[in-house]
């Protein structure tokens, strides 16, 4: 098998989750997109250690997983924030930045 | 998942340097299953089915990542994604309406149709640059892994020598995310909560429902308290329903169609016994 066939499904995850940030419009499903999109990285970044034979792409993936979890749960208490203020989860109806 | 975790352990022991034929087959049976979640998460309407398909997706990626000799970050990825990331979307698609479907209906024009050029670009352009990388082949994670005495003395060593800065920044970003999300999401209480005393005095000061309010209907087939108790002529009382139920909807009607019920039965046994309906008591 082609190394590079891990590359492609990365590429084709981060792809699909792009375009899950474009088109949807609940918060939360367009979060769970960018998760993907960061998952398809690490996918990336570990295929890269193995070709290169050194733990440093691994060492990057599991700073990337430590920065998405504090991002999931500063985002997350931000959705929760405005389902309080707004009764909506779409970002369609977040356009203004004030009440 | 036994089976692939075990062909993944064989194939990584042998230094993971070579791709072998069942890290092939592998790859792409899981690797379908991994587009399949992921193709799930964007196109499912319901965000409960979307998390789920994600979680699919992320379970598949830790197996490759096993498959790549990278087996703390295997389990890392099962514990921090699949248990606690995906948990708390769970938490707060729960929090925030579960039953709410995302609406298809476009609000701008022709946003679907830029998006999924947009998207075909942007695959376009990573591919051909993948496609015109000069990658090589594995040189493989066994002499580094095998350095330490593993894959997890060995990042541990890199952690904590190289990258002990960056690890002591992620701590502190660690805490301030946790500082802020409970800032965020804490609620000032701006006025005072009422007790059960000024409850009543306002009650007898309001000088209407003294006494606790009627009982619901006793019709409990599936849920006594959404079964409005009747008045006298029959007519449900609003009363005896909580507000929650009767906001909902869900509040169940037994005045018509259950007494009709009542009635088809009674006259299917009346014609049973050939008796007429006026024979009866």
């Amino acid at each position: 098998m082609n190394p590079a066939n891990y590359l492609y499904l990365a590429a084709l995850l981060f792809t699909i989750g792009a375009f899950g940030v474009l088109i949807r419009r609940n918060a939360i499903v367009v979060f769970m997109c960018i998760e993907l999109m960061l998952n398809a990285a690490n996918l990336t970044l570990v295929a890269f250690s193995r070709m290169h034979g050194n733990l440093d792409g691994q060492i990057m993936a599991f700073f990337v997983m430590v920065v998405a979890a504090a991002e999931v749960v500063v985002g997350l208490a931000i959705i929760v924030m405005l389902y309080r203020s707004r009764h909506s989860a779409s970002v369609d109806d977040a356009s203004l930045m004030k009440l | 998942m036994s089976g692939a975790l075990t062909t993944t352990d064989a194939a990584a022991g042998l230094l993971a340097a070579a791709t072998s034929t069942g890290e092939a087959v592998q790859f792409y049976a899981l690797g379908a299953v991994a587009v399949a979640g992921a193709l799930g998460t964007v196109a499912l309407r319901r965000a409960v089915h979307s998390a789920l398909c994600l979680a699919a997706t992320m379970v598949v990626l830790a197996v490759f990542y096993l498959a790549n000799g990278a087996y703390f970050l295997g389990v890392v990825q099962i514990v921090v994604y699949t248990g606690a990331v995906m948990m708390l979307f769970l938490f707060v698609l729960m929090l925030v309406g579960v039953s709410t479907a995302d609406s298809l209906k476009e609000t701008l024009k022709g946003q679907r149709w830029l998006a999924a050029a947009c998207a075909l670009g942007l695959g376009i352009l990573l591919v051909g640059g993948i496609g015109q990388a000069a990658l090589g082949t594995f040189t493989g994670m066994g002499a580094a892994n095998a350095q330490y005495g593993g894959n997890v003395p060995g990042i541990a060593e890199r952690l904590f020598t190289e990258y002990v800065v960056a690890f002591e920044v992620t701590g502190a970003l660690l805490t301030i995310a946790a500082v802020g999300a409970t800032l965020l999401t804490h609620r000032e209480r701006i006025e005072k909560a009422t007790s059960q005393r000024e409850q009543a005095e306002e009650r007898v000061r309001a000088g209407r429902h003294l006494p606790p309010l009627p009982a619901p209907g006793v019709y409990a087939r599936h849920n006594a308290v959404d079964r409005p108790g009747l008045l006298p002529d029959g007519t449900p009382s609003e009363l005896t329903v909580s507000d929650t139920l009767q906001r909902r909807g869900q509040v169940r009607e037994v005045a018509s169609k259950e007494l009709a019920e009542v009635a088809a039965t009674e006259k299917r046994t009346a014609d049973y016994h050939g008796r007429g309906q006026e024979e009866r008591p």
